[in-house]
């Protein structure tokens, strides 16, 4: 057979304009929101409190126990549901495919952040938490101007790599008939019956961002070891 | 929130006749464990192979194992997926490629499968090896030298039996893995666990039924691997070794 890679050419404003765009936004707000969500589940799960801990370790036990791709299809059916709640309207509630994944991607992915963040909280010694006591600062002053700026800081490169793993992660939504970058070019790739060619193409994108930011991630880890 | 439960569906019969929901279910788990198992040993003989090259003297050997780890592991697995299913046939020679894809279903989703999570969890595979191999003493690897062992005999009889014991752990994780991302083979057609769900829930429009029934088979077969790898963790341990969780990993 023949290839043609001219469809690349011709299908690169619908890939990279619409697909990438939807690709890029999704992981970066999905990583904010993991990060954010959990570094709280982090800090549920080293409260003295049980019934906290409790709850977030469930959660992340939860999230870590099933397939990613049955979390979306939850997340998907889901989410209009509870947004009909939310709102008291009687009818499950239309939402689009990207609110949907971003929902589904934020949970997801805290329960990763979560690991990481605890981690990174417990390896900082005691005494700093014992100096910020001392100095008469609370809990949350204590929390968020002395251990967890550290803690970020510590744990920067596997964050990093946690989030190269969302980006191609987000492929995913292929499953919901999401445009994101796969999910483009599937659509070119059967349109024009250029499977090998777009999935090829698709790959060899992929590749070249992900590979060149886990070199970013090693420089930095590089540099942060220096400064320590 | 509205939603009617209606539990009995699991009991109801398929469209296609073969039995229950529940039975249909089942059978989906059956798939799922049956293409984990298969690119089980893929993963562990490939990942054991690149992984210790990745460790040996041989400058070669080393370059062309981080060549295949990060290939592998920078590109996402339902492309890797759609490459062994679309791709792969058509670069084969002409009358291979035919033969695979004219395999009666499920076999022309199933070996695509096995090979695409094979070759994706060996490189996570080769990653372990790698540090369990690179956490023992220098002095092991001498004493074998001093010994008169020769690299291999070295690998075999001093390296390699100590490494897996202690990377046991880890891989336990990653064959927990290897059965969670069998769910994306649902993309090229293979209907396991969460295939089969999905489509029970577009031929019974039972929605929360479907992903619940699958969601509670899913914990109750981590649940069991976790008991089985822990009795098998506590039969191989290196006595006198602290069991120590290693370094968080990013993973999914």
């Amino acid at each position: 057979m023949g290839f043609d890679f001219d469809v690349i050419e011709r299908s690169w404003g619908y890939l990279f304009r619409e697909g990438m765009t939807f690709t890029l936004t999704l992981t970066a707000l999905a990583m904010v929101g993991g990060i954010f969500f959990g570094t709280i589940l982090a800090m549920m799960r080293l409260s003295s409190n049980r019934f906290v801990s409790g709850i977030a370790g469930v959660y992340v036990n939860f999230m870590r126990s099933i397939p990613l791709v049955l979390v979306i299809f939850w997340f998907f059916f889901l989410v209009p549901y509870i947004g009909a709640w939310i709102v008291r309207s009687p009818e499950p509630i239309k939402v689009g495919a990207f609110y949907s994944a971003l929902i589904t991607f934020t949970m997801f992915e805290a329960a990763y952040y979560c690991e990481i963040m605890r981690a990174g909280i417990q390896s900082i010694p005691r005494g700093q938490v014992w100096s910020g006591y001392a100095l008469g600062l609370t809990y949350g002053q204590t929390m968020a101007q002395i251990v967890l700026p550290q803690a970020f800081r510590n744990m920067l490169p596997v964050l990093l790599t946690q989030t190269i793993i969302l980006f191609q992660d987000t492929s995913l939504v292929y499953v919901i008939s999401a445009t994101d970058f796969l999910g483009a070019a599937a659509k070119v790739a059967n349109r024009d019956y250029r499977l090998v060619e777009m999935y090829t193409f698709a790959a060899v994108v992929y590749f070249v961002i992900s590979y060149g930011l886990s070199m970013l991630v090693k420089r930095l880890q590089d540099r942060i070891a220096i400064v320590r | 929130m509205n939603y009617n439960w209606h539990w009995k569906v699991l009991l109801e019969t398929e469209p296609g006749g073969t039995g229950t929901y529940l039975q249909y279910l089942i059978v989906g788990l059956g798939w799922t464990l049956v293409t984990a198992l298969a690119a089980w040993v893929i993963a562990l003989s490939v990942g054991a192979i690149v992984g210790t090259l990745r460790t040996t003297p041989l400058k070669w050997a080393v370059r062309l194992g981080n060549l295949y780890v990060e290939v592998f592991r920078n590109v996402p697995l339902i492309v890797q997926m759609f490459l062994w299913f679309f791709v792969v046939p058509e670069l084969l020679p002409a009358a291979l490629g035919d033969w695979i894809k004219q395999m009666p279903p499920p076999w022309s989703s199933y070996l695509p499968a096995v090979m695409c999570l094979g070759i994706f969890t060996s490189v996570r595979v080769a990653e372990q090896v790698r540090a369990g191999i690179n956490s023992l003493p220098r002095g092991q690897r001498m004493a074998g030298t001093a010994m008169g062992l020769t690299t291999a005999q070295t690998y075999r009889y001093v390296i390699l039996p100590q490494a897996f014991r202690i990377i046991l752990p880890p891989l336990t994780s990653e064959f927990m893995n290897i059965i969670k991302n069998s769910s994306v083979a649902l993309t090229i057609g293979l209907l396991e666990l969460t295939g089969r769900a999905r489509a029970m829930q577009e031929f019974s429009f039972r929605v929360f039924e479907a992903f619940t029934a699958a969601t509670v088979i899913y914990l109750i077969t981590n649940l069991l691997v976790v008991l089985l790898m822990r009795a098998l963790e506590r039969k191989v341990r290196v006595p006198g070794l602290i069991a120590v969780g290693g370094a968080p990993m990013a993973g999914h």
